[in-house]
């Protein structure tokens, strides 16, 4: 279990004896909910104005020859033009750059990584939550706020938040970065990465948006106010 | 603790995310913009600090050169705005010693640097050229240009216009480019003279100068700056 406040929530029938109506947990501190926010908005507008860049030139590598490989619509697109997608994504990678980093440098420092990162400790917990979601098995009893899945999707998305802005340098900045543009396998390939880790964003996004769905109303308000009402364990 | 105070805490939580509104200002038109123009300077800002001035672009073997008949034409207006080749000269003006008109054979007469750097369009493609010319800051130390200035314009016979920070100017691998692949630069890529700057992004790259000003404060950004791309664009 994390070290997340549990409070029995009690409804008054006499003042001497409260009966028990629930639990809840805190699990979400103030800074993650607010940088998970933040971050969504931001990942919002980064994929839309990156598409939108993309738009200027929908292929890949050299100018020669230049073949379009999607024809991506304007209306999945956030900017108008290859200008305003550029001022969009300028600007709103700051945002998505100071959230990532202030929710890492929290969950370091006051030790709630703990809740969130995969481990080796976890496992032997991820082909009986397998079983569960995919193959009609039997639910694994919760123990935590997150279960070894949970835990998988949630570093492999900080991963790829990592490795978005990394690529993105390259991009950006070729020649400043140009040791981590070597680390990628070059120019062209940095692009192809980025728009890579992209889509595997957007994979993860869906899947989690899936599952919140599928997890409630108690679990969707709990990364609205910290506090997740009859949690599993 | 009880039920209404379990509520009351998850409504105080709650209320606690509101500087998430904030981002709302990017929705309101208005504010946009300027929001935008603020972002992009603050990339801009960021980008000037990122720069290296000892830091040299990749250069390439000349197997590794895109043909020149390859090379892509990105015109922004006409692809031969008809300059006269024999009354061409570039007029020099601003924090300068010597101010005025310079040929090409001026250029030509300092030293020649010939270099094969890539070449990044805005739009996310690159081509890999071979490039000869003159070190901008060799033409920068002919005309006595004051080392205090901080900015470096240019005019093009197409009515383009461009700026340069001077640490960029400055730079080793920034050059008044005359040739292209050894050979005397062609009209439609910007004869008799451009510039090649392979820390910058093409558009940075002006074609076809005739003036040259180097000043303390910036009075013209440059062409596609004022349609709103990123001035300091440097990769």
């Amino acid at each position: 279990m994390s070290s997340s406040v549990i409070e029995i929530i009690e409804k008054k029938g006499t003042d001497e004896d409260p009966v028990a109506v629930g639990r809840a947990v805190y699990e979400h501190p103030l800074v993650v909910r607010l940088c998970h926010w933040i971050n969504a908005v931001a990942l919002f507008v980064m994929v839309g104005s990156g598409l939108q860049i993309f738009r200027a030139f929908p292929s890949f590598g050299a100018k020669i020859p230049q073949k379009d490989l999607l024809n991506w619509p304007k209306a999945f697109a956030i900017g108008g033009w290859l200008g305003g997608g550029l001022q969009w994504h300028l600007t709103f990678m700051w945002i998505y750059i100071a959230t990532g980093a202030v929710y890492v440098a929290y969950q370091i420092f006051s030790g709630n990584y703990r809740q969130v990162l995969f481990t080796h400790r976890d496992v032997r917990g991820v082909w009986p939550m397998v079983r569960h979601y995919f193959f009609f098995g039997p639910k694994p009893p919760a123990r935590e706020a997150y279960n070894a899945l949970q835990k998988q999707a949630y570093t492999g998305a900080i991963v790829l938040g990592v490795l978005s802005v990394l690529t993105g340098l390259v991009v950006w900045k070729p020649i400043q970065f140009s040791w981590l543009g070597w680390m990628m396998g070059g120019f062209h390939y940095a692009r192809i990465w980025h728009f890579a880790v992209m889509w595997a964003m957007l994979a993860f996004v869906l899947g989690h948006l899936v599952m919140v769905i599928l997890h409630g109303w108690n679990n969707f308000v709990s990364m609205l106010t910290g506090w997740k009402k009859d949690p599993e364990y | 603790m009880d039920e209404k105070k379990f509520r009351q805490n998850s409504r105080r939580e709650l209320l606690k995310l509101t500087p998430v509104l904030a981002l709302g200002a990017f929705a309101i038109p208005g504010l946009q913009e300027g929001l935008l123009k603020k972002g992009l300077g603050f990339s801009d800002w960021a980008s000037a600090r990122m720069f290296r001035p000892g830091h040299l672009a990749t250069t390439f073997e000349n197997s590794e050169l895109t043909p020149f008949e390859k090379f892509p034409i990105n015109g922004y207006d006409v692809d031969d705005p008809g300059i006269i080749f024999e009354n061409w000269t570039l007029t020099v003006s601003g924090a300068v010693q010597k101010p005025g008109e310079y040929t090409l054979a001026q250029v030509r007469a300092l030293p020649r640097y010939r270099q094969n750097t890539r070449h990044v369009c805005v739009e996310g493609w690159d081509v890999i050229g071979r490039f000869g010319g003159a070190r901008l800051s060799d033409f920068l130390g002919l005309i006595g240009a004051d080392p205090a200035a901080r900015f470096v314009t240019v005019n093009c016979a197409d009515d383009y216009y461009e700026s340069l920070d001077m640490a960029t100017a400055m730079h080793p691998q920034t050059l008044l480019c005359y040739e292209m692949y050894e050979r005397p630069l062609t009209r439609e890529h910007g004869a008799p003279l451009r510039l090649t700057i392979p820390t910058k992004i093409g558009y940075k790259q002006a074609k076809y100068l005739t003036d040259l000003k180097v000043s303390h404060v910036l009075d013209r950004v440059g062409y596609w700056e004022d349609q709103g791309y990123s001035w300091f664009y440097g990769l």
